[in-house]
C-alpha cells in the first residue's frame, strides 16, 4: 500500500470515528437545554432528572467527540501537507475561526456546566446548556463551511507564492456565505437532530417497555418525536434541494450516485444498480424508473444529465460505493419520516404499542448508519479529487514514509477501537440503569 | 511586513498560552500517582482541574489552527516532519481528555486501574514531546527545500532535544503543584507545598542549563546580541520564578501560581524571540528556513484573521477568567463530580 490511500483510509477511520460522536453531541445538546429550560421554568423535579440523565450520556458522548476531534485539526498537516500548503490561506482560516469563536466557547461552558451545579441559579445553569448547545453548532458550521469549500471553491484565485502555485482568498464573504455550504450545514444540523431524537425516542421505548420510570420516559419520548418527525421531513426535502444543487456543481458525483452513464436527455432512475466500469455500464439494473433522473434534477424529463462516459476515466469517483451509500441514506432517510409519523399517531398510547417501542429501540443505529453513509456520499463522491477541480488527493499527501502512516493507522485503529467500545459500552450501561430516583436528585 | 511581524508574535503567545494553561492540567497529571495517595485525594486532583482543562485544551487547538491559517507553510512542514512526536501527543491528550469522563463511570478496580495509568502517560507524553519539538525547533530540523524530513524521531531525541523535554515537564509540574496548592487543602495541599518546593530548585537548574547550552545548539541569541535589551525576557522569566518561590514561602498561591504562569510564558518568549524571523528553521541550510517572509498566507487573509482574533480572544479570555474565578474554591468531597 502507498502513503496515499494509507493516510486516506487514516483520515477515514478518524473521521468517520469522530462523526460516530459529533451528531449525538449537537442534537442532544439542544435537547437537554429544553429540558432544563423546562425544569428552570417550571420547577418540576421530572425535568430535572431528564436532564440528569440525558445530560450524563451527553458528557460521555461528548469526551469521546471531543478528544477524537483533536486528531483532525492536526491530520492536514501531518498527512496532508502539500494540501495545507495549498490551500491553507482559505481552509486553515476557517478552521482558526471555529476553535477561536466557537470551539472555546462550548469547551469553556461544557465545565461550567459540569461543576456549576451549586454555583449558579437554576436558570443560569440552564443558560450555559444553551451556550454549549449553540457554539457546538456553530463550530459545525465553521466546519462544513471549510469542507463546502473543498467541494466546491469560490472566491480565491489562483497565485505564484514562494516558488509554487497556491490558492488564496479574495472574497470572504463569498467563502462564508456561498449556496453549497448552507445547504450542507442545513442537511448536516437537521440530520443531526433526527439522530439524536431516534437516540432518546429508543432509549425511552426500553423503559417503557419495561415499564420503569414511566413519567421521565414518556415525557422524554415525546419530547424527541416532535423534533424527530419535523426535522425527518425537513432533511429529505431540504436533501432534494441538495442534490439538485450538487448535480450542477459536480455532475461527476451525481452520475456515481445514480449509476448513470451516458449523457442524454429522458435520463433514468434505479431503484438498485451495479457498475461494471471497465465496460462503462451498468452489469446490473433493477427498478428502473424512465425520465426520473432528469425530472429530479431539471424538473423536466426532456433536459439531458451529464453521464459518467462524459466524464474523464481519471476523474470519476469511486462508482459502486458511492451509489450504494447514496441509496441507504435516502432509504432510512425515508423510514425514518414513516417511524416519526407512527409514532405522531400513537403519542397519547405509547405504552400499548410494545411493538412500536421495540420499533424505535431497534432504529436507534439507523440513523448513524444514514449519517455514516451520507458523508460517504459526499466524500468518496468528491474523488479523485481533494479540492474539487484542484487538486487531486494524490497530489495533497505528505512526503512521509509508508512505515509511519501505517503505524499512525494501526495505532488509531486500536486506541479508537477500544475507546469506541468503552464509549458506548458506557453510554449503554448509563441508559440502561434509568435516571436516579427523586430522592436521589439533587440540584 | 508588520502584519507578518504581529502574526509571529500572536503565533507565540498562542502556543505559551496553552503552555501557562494546559501546562497546570499536564503538570497535575504528572504529579498523579505520586500525590494521590487514596481515592479521595486522586478524586480531588482531577477535580481540581475537572472544570477547565477541556476550554484550556482549546489554546492549542487556536495555536494549531493559526499556524494552519496565517503560516499554512509552516503547519504543513512542522506537522508533517515532526509526524511521529505529534502522532504520540495526541494519542496522549486523547487518553487523557477521555479518563476524566471514564474514570468515574465504574467502580471497577481495574477500570480505575487503567485510566489512572492514561492520565499519567497521557500527561507526561505530551509535556515531554513538547518540549523536545520546541528544543529541536530552536536548533532547526533538518528539512531540505521541499520542507522534507531528512530524519526520524531519534534524531529528535538528541541531548538538546531530551533537555527541552524535560525542562517543559518540570515546568509544569511545579505548575500544577502550584494549581494544587491553590484548590486542595491539608494532607493534599501540604504534600502539594512540599513538592513545589522540592521541584523549583531542579526546574531552575534545568532552565538554567536549558539557557547557557542554547547558546552552544541554536541560533537564538543572534537577536540577543543585535538588541542587548532582549535580554530583559529571560531575565522576567528569572525574576517571575523567583517572585513565584517568595509568594509559595508567605503560602500565597494564586500569585505563586500567576508568577510560575508569568514565568512559563516567557521562558516560552525567550526562545521565540530568538527564532525571529523564522518560524521553523532548517539544519541543512538557512535557505530552507521558513520565515515570516515565505511562509505567510495573504496579506487578506492575515487581516481578516486578524480581526478575528482582536475581536473575539479577549472574550475568550474574558469567559475563561470568569470560569477560573468561579473554581477557584477548594474542592471538597461534596463537590466531586468525577
Amino acid at each position: 500500500m502507498d502513503v496515499v490511500l494509507l493516510s486516506r483510509l487514516q483520515f477515514a477511520a478518524t473521521t468517520m470515528f469522530h462523526f460516530l460522536f459529533v451528531p449525538l453531541t449537537l442534537g442532544l445538546s439542544i435537547l437537554v437545554a429544553w429540558m432544563e429550560t423546562r425544569y428552570a421554568r417550571t420547577g418540576d423535579e421530572v425535568y430535572l432528572r431528564m436532564t440528569k440523565f440525558w445530560g450524563k450520556i451527553f458528557l460521555i458522548n461528548f469526551a469521546v467527540g471531543v478528544v477524537t476531534g483533536i486528531t483532525l485539526e492536526f491530520q492536514f498537516g501531518t498527512n496532508w501537507s502539500q494540501y495545507s500548503a495549498y490551500v491553507g490561506d482559505i481552509f486553515g482560516s476557517l478552521l482558526a475561526i471555529e476553535a477561536t469563536a466557537a470551539f472555546f466557547l462550548e469547551s469553556t461552558f461544557i465545565g461550567i456546566w459540569i461543576f456549576g451545579w451549586k454555583r449558579l441559579s437554576a436558570k443560569a445553569h440552564a443558560a450555559v446548556m444553551w451556550m454549549v448547545a449553540i457554539a457546538g453548532n456553530v463550530s459545525a458550521i465553521w466546519i462544513l463551511i471549510a469542507n463546502a469549500w473543498m467541494q466546491h471553491p469560490v472566491g480565491y484565485t489562483l497565485r505564484e507564492s514562494f516558488g509554487g502555485q497556491r490558492a488564496e482568498i479574495t472574497d470572504f464573504m463569498a467563502v462564508i456565505t456561498q449556496k453549497f455550504a448552507w445547504l450542507t450545514i442545513m442537511h448536516t444540523l437537521a440530520a443531526s437532530i433526527v439522530l439524536a431524537c431516534f437516540f432518546v425516542m429508543g432509549i425511552s421505548a426500553w423503559h417503557l417497555l419495561k415499564k420503569q420510570h414511566e413519567e421521565v420516559f414518556t415525557r422524554s419520548f415525546r419530547m424527541a418525536l416532535v423534533p424527530g418527525l419535523i426535522f425527518s421531513i425537513f432533511v429529505a426535502v431540504q436533501g432534494d434541494f441538495h442534490a439538485v444543487d450538487v448535480a450542477h456543481s459536480q455532475p461527476a458525483k451525481m452520475a456515481a450516485m445514480e449509476f448513470h452513464w451516458e449523457t442524454q436527455p429522458n435520463a433514468p432512475s434505479y431503484i438498485f444498480a451495479w457498475p461494471d466500469p471497465e465496460a462503462e455500464k451498468n452489469s446490473i439494473e433493477i427498478g428502473k424508473i424512465p425520465g426520473m433522473l432528469s425530472f429530479l434534477i431539471h424538473h423536466d424529463f426532456s433536459t439531458p444529465v451529464i453521464g459518467l462516459k462524459d466524464i474523464p476515466k481519471d476523474e470519476r469517483p469511486p462508482i459502486a460505493l458511492v451509489g450504494m451509500a447514496f441509496r441507504v441514506m435516502v432509504g432510512l432517510g425515508a423510514y425514518f419520516i414513516i417511524a416519526c409519523s407512527i409514532g405522531w399517531f400513537f403519542r397519547k398510547k405509547l405504552q400499548e404499542k410494545p411493538w412500536y417501542l421495540k420499533m424505535m429501540l431497534w432504529s436507534i443505529p439507523l440513523p448513524y448508519i444514514a449519517t455514516q453513509a451520507g458523508w460517504i456520499v459526499t466524500e468518496v463522491g468528491r474523488q479523485p479529487w481533494i479540492v474539487y477541480g484542484l487538486m487531486k488527493t494524490s497530489d495533497a499527501v505528505s512526503p512521509v514514509s509508508t512505515g509511519q502512516v501505517g503505524a499512525s493507522l494501526v495505532g488509531f485503529i486500536v486506541v479508537y477501537g477500544l475507546l469506541g467500545l468503552a464509549g458506548f459500552t458506557m453510554i449503554a450501561k448509563k441508559a440502561m440503569k434509568g435516571p436516579d430516583l427523586p430522592e436521589e436528585t439533587k440540584a | 511586513m508588520e502584519l507578518q511581524v504581529i502574526w509571529f508574535f500572536l503565533w507565540g503567545l498562542l502556543w505559551a498560552a496553552y503552555f501557562m494553561t494546559d501546562g497546570f492540567d499536564l503538570g497535575v497529571g504528572a504529579l498523579y500517582p505520586f500525590l494521590g495517595r487514596d481515592e479521595t485525594d486522586k478524586r480531588k486532583m482531577i477535580n481540581a482541574i475537572g472544570p477547565l482543562w477541556d476550554g484550556n485544551e482549546v489554546w492549542l487547538i487556536t495555536a494549531g489552527g493559526v499556524t494552519f491559517a496565517a503560516f499554512p507553510l509552516v503547519y504543513a512542514t512542522m506537522f508533517s516532519s515532526l509526524y511521529t512526536p505529534l502522532m504520540f501527543i495526541l494519542f496522549g491528550l486523547i487518553i487523557r481528555g477521555v479518563s476524566f469522563e471514564f474514570r468515574g463511570l465504574s467502580e471497577n478496580r481495574l477500570w480505575k486501574k487503567t485510566w489512572d495509568i492514561c492520565i499519567f502517560v497521557g500527561s507526561v507524553t505530551p509535556a515531554l514531546l513538547f518540549g523536545v519539538a520546541f528544543a529541536n525547533i530552536f536548533m532547526g530540523i533538518p528539512i531540505d527545500g521541499k520542507g522534507i524530513f531528512h530524519g526520524n524521531l531519534f534524531t529528535l531525541l538528541n541531548p538538546y532535544g531530551i533537555m527541552g523535554g524535560l525542562l517543559f515537564l518540570l515546568l509544569f509540574m511545579h505548575h500544577g503543584a502550584l494549581w494544587l496548592c491553590i484548590r486542595t487543602k491539608e494532607g493534599l495541599q501540604e504534600r502539594s507545598i512540599h513538592t513545589a518546593k522540592v521541584l523549583w530548585p531542579v526546574m531552575l537548574v534545568v532552565l538554567a542549563v536549558f539557557v547557557i547550552s542554547s547558546w552552544f545548539y541554536t541560533d537564538l541569541y543572534a537577536n540577543y546580541l543585535v538588541t542587548p535589551l532582549l535580554f530583559a525576557v529571560p531575565l522576567l522569566a528569572v525574576v517571575a520564578f523567583a517572585g513565584s518561590r517568595i509568594f509559595l514561602a508567605k503560602e500565597k498561591f494564586f500569585p505563586a501560581w500567576g508568577m510560575s504562569s508569568a514565568g512559563i510564558v516567557a521562558t516560552t518568549f525567550f526562545g521565540i524571540i530568538g527564532l525571529f524571523p523564522n518560524l521553523f528553521p532548517s539544519s541543512l541550510s538557512p535557505e530552507y528556513s521558513l520565515n515570516i517572509m515565505n511562509s505567510s498566507s495573504s496579506p487578506l487573509t492575515l487581516t481578516i484573521m486578524l480581526w478575528v482574533v482582536v475581536i473575539i480572544v479577549p472574550l475568550v479570555i474574558a469567559y475563561q477568567s470568569w470560569a477560573y474565578y468561579m473554581f477557584r474554591f477548594k474542592v471538597e468531597e461534596e463537590d466531586f463530580t468525577y
